[in-house]
């Protein structure tokens, strides 16, 4: 076993591992954070999305020693005061989802969009950027809709955002 | 995945005498082939030696027209880097296109360049850009590193620590990608050097990456996409699978050696 400590979503965390532990079985299993989902567990679907030290990475291609004393932030983490987070919001208010199993992926990975790209975001970028979530219900146009319009919604949130 | 125990050095020093003493041993860069892999079972180290806490192994330096890039650089750092969009953007745009934003920011220079994945991006660039490849042991030329697929000049244990180079006049990288996998199907990389042009191909050739003698002849003479009109590859050397036989990829290298000179010359 070896110790790993780090900051989950703003709580401080420190527990004993198999070094084989993935960091999205020790978000789901150790941490019962369940919104993180395995899809396709290859690193291609991204419903595993997470960010790590601030940056939105596979946690099923991620060793949860890999990520000692870093700050990882899921998907229960980005809503304030029982707020929905501008980006999930976004998601509820233009339909950008159906059976909602990517969803936890795309909405990390669109927030790491704005946060490198800002928030004035084409579709074009928006499509291209998201190469790494796959959504096999929508057609991805809701999903695009979404993203832009949460990028929007960002930008009119700055204390949200600062705080994420 | 099966069971191995995980160190994580600080220093280059104390990974190589981790790798000297443990038996079975396994360097962990960005693992975004190593870990898959190893979730398969296709690979099962006793001892993984975590490169991630090691400060010598990052950072980009500029000096004169020699650009030095740390092993343990993402593809994302190497994408938004300033100094290498300004001294070489090919590199730059050629760091963007590998894999997805995610990957971008866990998979690593020197990972790449160790594995020499087939389809494998950093290969080309190394092999066009004429690097040398540093490790902890000695100074290696690319032309003499990589040694077919999946095969590497590294010794057991020794570490890639820097990439150097000399930054081209003119430059660009060009794929063919394959639309399920995304992987290169074909991907060439063209740098106009004071000393002559070199052209590298990955993701075609059935040995690895390689460079195109023919093609570098041509622009040699003349640096313009026309002159590698009629200039072909040995169809005989083309890997041939299911998303490609080795006559569609021969012709992909030529069609995109040509738009890779285009947009090297066109950037001016």
């Amino acid at each position: 076993m070896t110790t790993v400590s780090l900051t989950v979503n703003g709580q401080s965390v420190t527990a004993d591992v198999d070094p084989r532990t993935l960091l999205v079985h020790f978000l789901r299993d150790n941490l019962r954070l369940t919104g993180t989902h395995v899809g396709c567990d290859t690193s291609q679907c991204g419903a595993c999305v997470v960010h790590l030290n601030g940056q939105a990475v596979k946690s099923c291609t991620t060793l949860a020693v890999q990520a000692n004393a870093s700050v990882v932030t899921t998907i229960e983490g980005i809503s304030q005061g029982g707020e929905l987070h501008p980006m999930q919001a976004a998601f509820r208010e233009h339909h950008g989802l159906q059976c909602g199993y990517c969803t936890p992926g795309m909405i990390m990975s669109a927030i790491d969009i704005v946060n490198r790209k800002g928030n004035a975001l084409d579709e074009q970028t928006i499509r291209a950027e998201l190469e790494g979530n796959l959504c096999r219900c929508t057609g991805y146009h809701n999903i695009v809709k979404a993203v832009a319009a949460g990028a929007q919604g960002m930008a009119q949130a700055p204390l949200q955002q600062a705080a994420e | 995945m099966y069971a191995f125990e995980y160190h994580r050095p600080t220093s280059v020093k104390e990974a190589a005498g981790l790798a000297g003493t443990a038996e079975d041993i396994k360097f962990l860069a960005g693992g975004h082939t190593l870990l898959p892999t190893m979730k398969l079972r296709l690979a099962g180290p006793a001892n993984l030696i975590d490169l991630s806490q090691i400060a010598e192994l990052r950072g980009i330096e500029r000096s004169g027209d020699t650009i030095t890039i740390g092993a343990m650089m993402k593809h994302a750092e190497v994408a938004n880097s300033a100094e290498l969009k300004e001294a070489i953007p090919a590199l730059a745009e050629m760091a963007e296109l590998i894999g997805d934003p995610h990957v971008r920011n866990r998979g690593t220079i020197g990972g790449s360049i160790a594995n020499n994945d087939p389809s494998a991006d950093y290969p080309a660039a190394c092999l066009a850009l004429n690097v040398t490849i540093i490790t902890n042991q000695r100074k290696i030329a690319a032309d003499d590193f990589f040694q077919g697929i999946f095969t590497t000049a590294l010794e057991e244990g020794e570490i890639i620590t820097q990439v150097s180079f000399k930054a081209p006049s003119q430059a660009a990288y060009v794929k063919f990608r394959n639309p399920a996998s995304r992987y290169a199907l074909v991907g060439v990389f063209v740098a106009k050097h004071a000393d002559g042009v070199r052209v590298a191909v990955t993701g075609a050739g059935s040995n690895g990456v390689f460079r195109a003698a023919d093609m570098e002849q041509a622009l040699n003479g003349n640096f313009a996409a026309e002159a590698l009109n009629g200039v072909t590859v040995a169809e005989s050397e083309m890997n041939s699978d299911m998303h490609a036989d080795a006559a569609y990829r021969a012709h992909l290298v030529g069609v995109m050696a040509r738009r890779a000179v285009q947009a090297a010359t066109s950037r001016g």
